[in-house]
C-alpha cells in the first residue's frame, strides 16, 4: 500500500498538478461542460476566459467539487477527486478558492477567518496560526486591518483577505472564480497585484477573469472557452494577437475595441 | 364615604391579605425552574433536529421533518398528559425520580423541551436560510467537514439572525408551562387555581398572576431584543 502511494507522489512530483479528462457536466437540460479536458502543470498560470454562460466558473469550481460532474475524470496531483467525506475535506485544504463575492466569514474578524482553517483543519496551534496569519495579511497589505470585521472593508481589501485566507493553507493549487468581477474599477488592481506576485513566486493558478491585461502579464496559458466547451488553448501573445478560432476573434473584437 | 376598614383596622389590613397563607413566590419559582429547564433542553434538541433537517443524509432529514410536523401539532396538554399517564404510568420512565413531586417536574420539563424543540428548530432553520451560501461554500473550500462548517460557521450566523423569533419561542414557553399544572406540579398557574377555589377576590388574584407572569416575560422580550441588535452580523 505505502510503496504505491510513494510511487505515485514521484510521478506526480515531476508530471501534472491537475488533469481533467473528458469532464462532462448538466445543469437540467443544459449541458454546461462538454468533453472538457484541461492539463495544468505544477507552477503554471492558466487563465480562463470567455463569454459568459461558457462554463467557466463552473468549470473552475469542479476542481475542488464545489460542482460535482456527471462524467470524466479529475486528479489532482495523481489522486482522483474523492466522493464527499473526510478525504474530500482533506483534499480542499490543498486546494486554495477565491471566489467573485469574497465569501470572508463575516461574523469572525479578518484575523481570525485567516487563523480558522490552519486550526481546525491542519490541527496548527493558536500562536503559530496567528504568526502565519499576520504575516500573510501583511504580505497581501491588510496587515493594520486584522482586528476588523470583513463588513467594514472595502472590496478590494476583502478579496486580498479572501486570498490570504487560501495562502493559509499551502495550497498545491490556487483557483480564482472571477476574484475582481464584484470590485469597483479602482480596488481592481490591488487585487491583481497580490495576484500577479503569487504568479511570480511559482504557485499554481486557474484564474477565471475577465481581465486581459492580467492573462496578457501574468498567465502561461489562455483558455478559451465558450459553450461549454475549450475552444481554443495558447500563449497570451499567440491568442490576443492571433486567436485560431472564428469564436474567438469573434469574442476579442467585442472586448478589445475600446 | 369612609373605608369599612377604618373602624377595624385590624379586620383587614391590605388588599393583598389574600394572598396570606400561599406560597405565590415559591409558585412563580418552580415556573422559572420549568422555563429554564425547558429552554436549555429545547434549544440543544431544536438545535439537533435543525441540523438534522439540513444535513446531506436523507435519513436524519426525514426524522428532522417527521419530528417536526408531528410535534409542533399535537396540542401541548396532550403532550404533557401522556408524559405522566403514558411514559410514567404505562412504560415506567420515572427519569431517576423517587418522589412524586419530582417526578412530575421532570416529566414536564421532558414534555415541554420536546414540544418547544418543534418550533425552536423551526426558528433556527429559517436563520440557516439568511446565511448566504458563499459562506458555507467557503468553509468546505478550505477543507472543513460538514459539521465543522455547521458548527463554526453557520449556525453562529443563524443564531443571531433569530435572537427574535427565539424570543417568541421562549416567551411562549414560559407561558407554556402552566399547562404542567395538568400533572399536578406545583407552578403558578396550579396555586392560582387552588387560591381561586379558596379565596373571594377571584379578580385580584388573576391580576396578580397575569402579572406575575408579565413580569418574567416582558424583559425577557426587551433582553433578547436588545441583544439581537447587537450581535447582528453585518454583511
Amino acid at each position: 500500500m505505502t510503496e504505491v502511494s510513494v510511487a505515485k507522489e514521484e510521478v506526480a512530483a515531476t508530471g501534472d498538478l491537475v488533469v481533467l479528462k473528458s469532464v462532462n457536466k448538466h445543469f437540467g437540460a443544459l449541458h454546461v461542460l462538454q468533453d472538457v479536458d484541461l492539463t495544468i502543470a505544477r507552477g503554471e498560470v492558466v487563465v480562463v476566459i470567455g463569454p459568459s454562460g461558457s462554463g467557466k466558473s463552473t468549470l473552475c469550481r469542479t476542481v475542488n467539487r464545489l460542482e460535482t460532474i456527471d462524467a470524466g475524470t479529475i486528479t489532482i496531483d495523481g489522486r482522483p477527486l474523492p466522493q464527499e467525506g473526510k478525504e474530500l475535506a482533506r483534499l480542499r485544504a490543498d486546494v486554495g478558492m477565491v471566489f467573485q463575492s469574497f465569501n470572508l466569514f463575516a461574523h469572525k474578524t479578518v484575523l481570525e477567518n485567516v487563523m480558522l482553517g490552519q486550526i481546525k483543519v491542519r490541527k496548527a496551534d493558536r500562536k503559530q496560526a496567528e504568526v502565519k496569519a499576520r504575516a500573510l495579511l501583511d504580505r497581501v497589505g491588510v496587515g493594520t486591518q486584522a482586528d476588523k470585521y470583513p463588513a467594514q472593508l472595502s472590496g478590494g481589501q476583502q478579496q486580498r483577505v479572501a486570498i490570504a485566507r487560501a495562502l493559509a493553507m499551502d495550497p498545491k493549487v490556487m483557483l480564482f472564480d472571477e476574484p475582481t468581477s464584484a470590485l469597483d474599477p479602482e480596488m481592481i488592481n490591488e487585487v491583481l497585484e497580490v495576484m500577479q506576485q503569487l504568479a511570480r513566486d511559482g504557485m499554481t493558478m486557474i484564474v477565471v477573469t475577465h481581465e486581459m491585461g492580467f492573462a496578457r502579464s501574468a498567465a502561461n496559458r489562455v483558455v478559451f472557452m465558450a459553450d461549454g466547451r475549450i475552444v481554443e488553448q495558447a500563449t497570451p501573445d499567440q491568442f490576443f494577437s492571433n486567436p485560431s478560432s472564428d469564436r474567438a476573434k469573434d469574442f476579442l473584437s467585442k472586448i478589445l475595441h475600446h | 364615604m369612609s373605608s369599612p376598614y377604618a373602624t377595624h383596622p385590624e379586620a383587614r389590613e391590605n388588599v393583598f391579605d389574600f394572598l396570606q397563607g400561599y406560597d405565590v413566590l415559591g409558585a412563580f419559582w418552580t415556573t422559572v425552574k420549568l422555563t429554564v429547564f425547558s429552554a436549555v433542553g429545547s434549544l440543544v434538541w431544536g438545535t439537533l433536529l435543525a441540523a438534522m433537517r439540513v444535513s446531506p443524509v436523507p435519513l436524519m432529514r426525514g426524522f428532522g421533518t417527521a419530528y417536526v410536523n408531528i410535534v409542533r401539532n399535537i396540542p401541548l396538554t396532550v403532550i404533557i398528559i401522556f408524559t405522566s399517564l403514558g411514559l410514567a404510568d404505562i412504560f415506567g420512565v420515572t427519569l431517576g425520580a423517587s418522589d412524586f413531586k419530582v417526578q412530575g417536574f421532570r416529566l414536564a420539563v421532558l414534555g415541554l423541551s420536546a414540544y418547544t424543540a418543534a418550533f425552536v428548530c423551526e426558528a433556527i432553520r429559517s436563520g440557516i436560510n439568511t446565511v448566504p451560501v458563499g459562506q458555507a461554500e467557503a468553509a468546505r473550500a478550505i477543507g472543513l467537514n460538514f459539521s465543522q462548517t455547521l458548527r463554526l460557521i453557520v449556525l453562529p450566523q443563524a443564531f443571531r439572525a433569530v435572537i427574535g423569533p427565539l424570543a417568541n419561542v421562549l416567551i411562549a414557553l414560559t407561558k407554556n408551562t402552566t399547562v404542567a399544572a395538568a400533572i399536578s406540579v406545583a407552578e403558578a398557574a396550579a396555586l392560582m387555581k387552588t387560591m381561586i377555589e379558596n379565596e373571594a377576590q377571584t379578580l385580584s388574584i388573576g391580576a396578580v398572576f397575569a402579572f406575575g407572569f408579565v413580569v418574567l416575560t416582558l424583559p425577557t422580550g426587551l433582553l433578547l431584543g436588545r441583544l439581537a441588535k447587537r450581535l447582528a452580523v453585518k454583511r
